[in-house]
This record gives structure tokens, sequence and C-alpha cells, in this order.
């Protein structure tokens, strides 16, 4: 489903990724997790060139990313994001957040697209919010919207970018439990996050991450019970 | 000496004109100038250097000279290369749209780029092309941000129109002008005139506020 290839990410002189490569099948449920400063977050974002790659490849469902010929906006369709700090619509309400990419670039109706989004509010368990805007909403909320508001274009990938790390504590919970969902429902995911109770529980293979390079990549269970390098282990003691 | 309203009475229809001719010369610098400044702080967002070169001076030159020497290069220079003769007005309104489209354009610029670029990266990773998400999500939100800075642009641009004097271009300058030649007074001519602009400039203020604020409860 999707497949990296030695990719290097470079900002300027500074060299953010070294060499990764990975495969994720579809359905399955990678959680990448390390350091702050690993390239966790630049490796999420390069899957659907939101960063330019410096080299390597990355293909979605077999369709090079870097290829003049590639459509990337078609990709994105494809590929849902969900980010740290929401990045909702402001100047619009939760409906039209959720509606406005189905309706400008699937050309889908105002009727189908609202049906669909008041199905997904449902699902988030916001459906009395439609008519709110981001800005009366708490950060689980907000997060919840975003979630849907990328839902909406019927993705067969979800990238999750540290989803939770803008939220208070009491919130975590609530968007932890969408994605939960979303991961029974078989949706394929690639997420970043410091939730290592999450990682353990929903990620079908968890990724570490340090200084560019994936160190280690595992079972769940494997990776917090017994991780084989020196690197994973005083993350982890740190973190656990 | 008194103040003498009989000679403010006797310019009272050439006030009248010379106000006509300063709304119609502001509206039209307002009008040419929102436009052409669009286009150049487009051209100056331009990623490439090298063409958004000939936006950037632009912007240095008319900022960075007196509207007073525009007009006059204007005046007695660009506009008889084209109709062989000189017309104050058109010079008037090519001048005052030139010179604030380099403000606005910056206005412009600063709106869209106060705009935080996760709503870009949010809005091009639904798979929307630049241009849309420029359309649907930034300038939106840009345009409210851009009016206060518009509306004092606007006024700069009324008050500013009355260097048209200078040329004789007969708005309200150029009747105060010639009330205080014909009459050797001061306060009669020059207060009716300050008076005048103060009354257009509130009245704008109040319209420009009125959209603000239906803008921002929306």
């Amino acid at each position: 489903m999707i497949k990296v290839d030695k990719l290097k990410k470079s900002f300027g002189s500074l060299e953010v990724l070294k060499d990764i490569s990975i495969e994720i099948e579809p359905r399955e449920v990678v959680v990448v997790i390390g350091p702050s400063g690993s390239g966790k977050s630049t490796f999420l974002r390069c899957l659907n060139m939101l960063e330019d790659i410096t080299e390597g490849n990355v293909y979605i469902e077999g369709i090079e990313l870097t290829d003049k010929n590639t459509n990337i906006n078609e990709i994105r369709t494809e590929v849902g994001m969900v980010f740290q700090h929401f990045n909702l619509f402001p100047h619009l309400s939760v409906l039209e957040n959720i509606m406005l990419a189905p309706t400008k670039v699937r050309n889908k109706s105002k009727e189908a697209s609202k049906d669909k989004a008041l199905q997904l509010l449902n699902k988030v368990g916001l459906a009395d919010k439609a008519n709110k805007y981001p800005d009366s909403l708490s950060g689980g909320q907000k997060q919840r919207v975003a979630i849907a508001r990328a839902l909406a274009m019927e993705p067969k990938i979800m990238l999750f970018d540290e989803p939770t790390s803008a939220l208070d504590p009491e919130m975590v919970g609530e968007v932890l439990e969408v994605m939960k969902q979303l991961a029974r429902e078989g949706m394929t995911m690639v997420v970043v996050t410091h939730e290592m109770g999450f990682a353990r529980e929903v990620g079908d293979r968890v990724i570490f991450m340090d200084q560019g390079y994936i160190v280690e990549e595992n079972e769940p269970d494997q990776i917090f019970d017994h991780p084989m390098h020196e690197r994973t282990k005083s993350f982890l003691s740190k973190v656990l | 000496m008194g103040f003498d309203f009989k000679i403010i009475q006797e310019y009272l229809p050439f006030f009248f004109k010379g106000t006509l001719l300063t709304i119609s010369l502001s509206l039209a610098g307002i009008a040419l100038g929102t436009i052409i400044g669009l286009f150049i702080g487009l051209g100056k967002m331009q990623t490439n250097k090298w063409l958004a070169l000939p936006f950037v001076w632009y912007i240095n030159f008319f900022r960075g000279t007196p509207l007073f020497v525009q007009l006059l290069l204007i005046h007695f220079g660009v506009v008889p290369l084209f109709i062989d003769k000189t017309n104050a007005i058109a010079a008037t309104i090519i001048a005052l749209s030139l010179n604030s489209a380099a403000y606005i354009a910056e206005i412009f610029r600063a709106g869209i780029q106060s705009i935080d670029k996760g709503q870009m990266e949010a809005s091009r990773s639904l798979g929307m092309t630049h241009v849309q998400a420029m359309r649907y999500v930034i300038i939106p939100q840009a345009v409210k941000r851009m009016i206060p800075p518009l509306g004092n642009e606007f006024i700069v641009l009324i008050k500013e129109s009355s260097i048209a004097a200078i040329i004789a271009a007969p708005e309200i300058m150029y009747w105060s002008r010639a009330m205080q030649g014909q009459y050797y007074k001061v306060w009669e001519p020059f207060l009716s005139a300050a008076i005048i602009y103060l009354v257009l400039t509130l009245t704008l203020n109040f319209v420009l506020n009125r959209v603000e604020r239906r803008l921002t409860t929306k």
C-alpha cells in the first residue's frame, strides 16, 4: 500500500531523514515513536509530499510520488492527514469544514456531502456541533472534527501527526477512541505519537526512529518488552 | 478681520463641484489601485526571485518617491506621451492609482502571509490545488485582516487627491486656492476645505467599520 525506498530529506544542509525504507500493508496500523527531532513528523509529511522528497522514492499504491506525471492532488485525496494543531478552517462552520473538499475537489453535490458529513460527525460523536464554528470547540472536539474532515474524502490511508500532543490530558482519550475505532474498521494508518499505551494496544507494528534512521521496528509487545537496540531501551526507559 | 460667510456662500457651487471631483478621483484611485495592487502583491509573492524583482522595484519606486514628484512626471511626461497633451484629471487618477497600488500590494501580501501555514497544508492534504486553497481557505481569512489597513490607505488616498490642485484639476483644494487668491483670505477657504475632507473621511471610516463588523461577526 505504501512503499518507501531509500528516502532522504534535507532542509538546507541539515539532513533530517537518512535512508528510510519501509513497506506498509493495507489495513495495517503503524505507529512511529522516537525522540523529538528524530525525523518522524518529516517522514510522515513525505508520505503525502507536504515536504519535497530530497532523494529516494515513495510509492502509494504503486504510484511513484516524485514522478513528474503523478498528479499529487489526486494522491492526496486518497491519503488523509490529521495535524497536531488541528488546522481547522476558522471561517467555516464544522459542517462546512467537512464539506469543503468533497464539494470542491471531488465535485460531490451539496446534499450528498452534507449527508456524509453528518454521518461522520455522528461517528466522532459531534453531531450536535454541526453548525458551530471551530473557535467554540474544545481541543478534543476540534481534533475529532479534523478527523471527520479527513475521512470525508474517503481516503484509503490516514496519517496522524502527533494528534494528541496539543490536547489537555483529559481530552486525549476521546481522540484516541475515535482512532481505535478507525483501526478496528480496517483503515490503513500511520501514526506519529507519544501515546505508548495507544501504540501497544492498537499498533500492528511500532517503528522507533532516531536521528533520521529507523533504529528498530517490531510488533508492539516485542519492542516495548524486549527492545533490541540500546537507543530504543534508553528512549523507552524515559517515556514509559 | 471677521469671518466672512458670504464668500463661502458664493463659492458653495464651486466647492460642490470640487467635492464631486474629489470623490470621483478618490473612487477611481481606490478601484484601480486595489486591482493593480492585488496584481503587484501576487507578483511580489512569487517564489522565483527574478520574476518577483520588477514587482519589488515597482513598490520601491512608488513608496520611495514623493507622490508630488510622481504626479508631475505623469502629468507633464507620461500622459502627453500618449495623448499629445496634458490632462490633469487623467494624470491624477493614474498617479493616485499607481501610488496607492504599491501600498495596497503590501497590505495584500501581509494579509495573505499572516494566515497560519497550517491552513494551506490542511487544504493541500485534502487534495485541493494551490489555487483552490487560496480561493476557499486563505483569501477569505486574509480579507478580514486586510480591511483595517485598507481603510487607512483609502483615507490617505482621499486626502492626497488634494495634490491635484497643483496641476489645476478643479477639485476641492483647487477652488479653495482660487477663493484665497480672489479675496486674500485664509480661514474661510482652507477651513471650508478641511471640513469637507473631514466629512468625506469620516463617512468612509463609518462605512468601513460597518463592513469590518459584519465580516467579523460572521
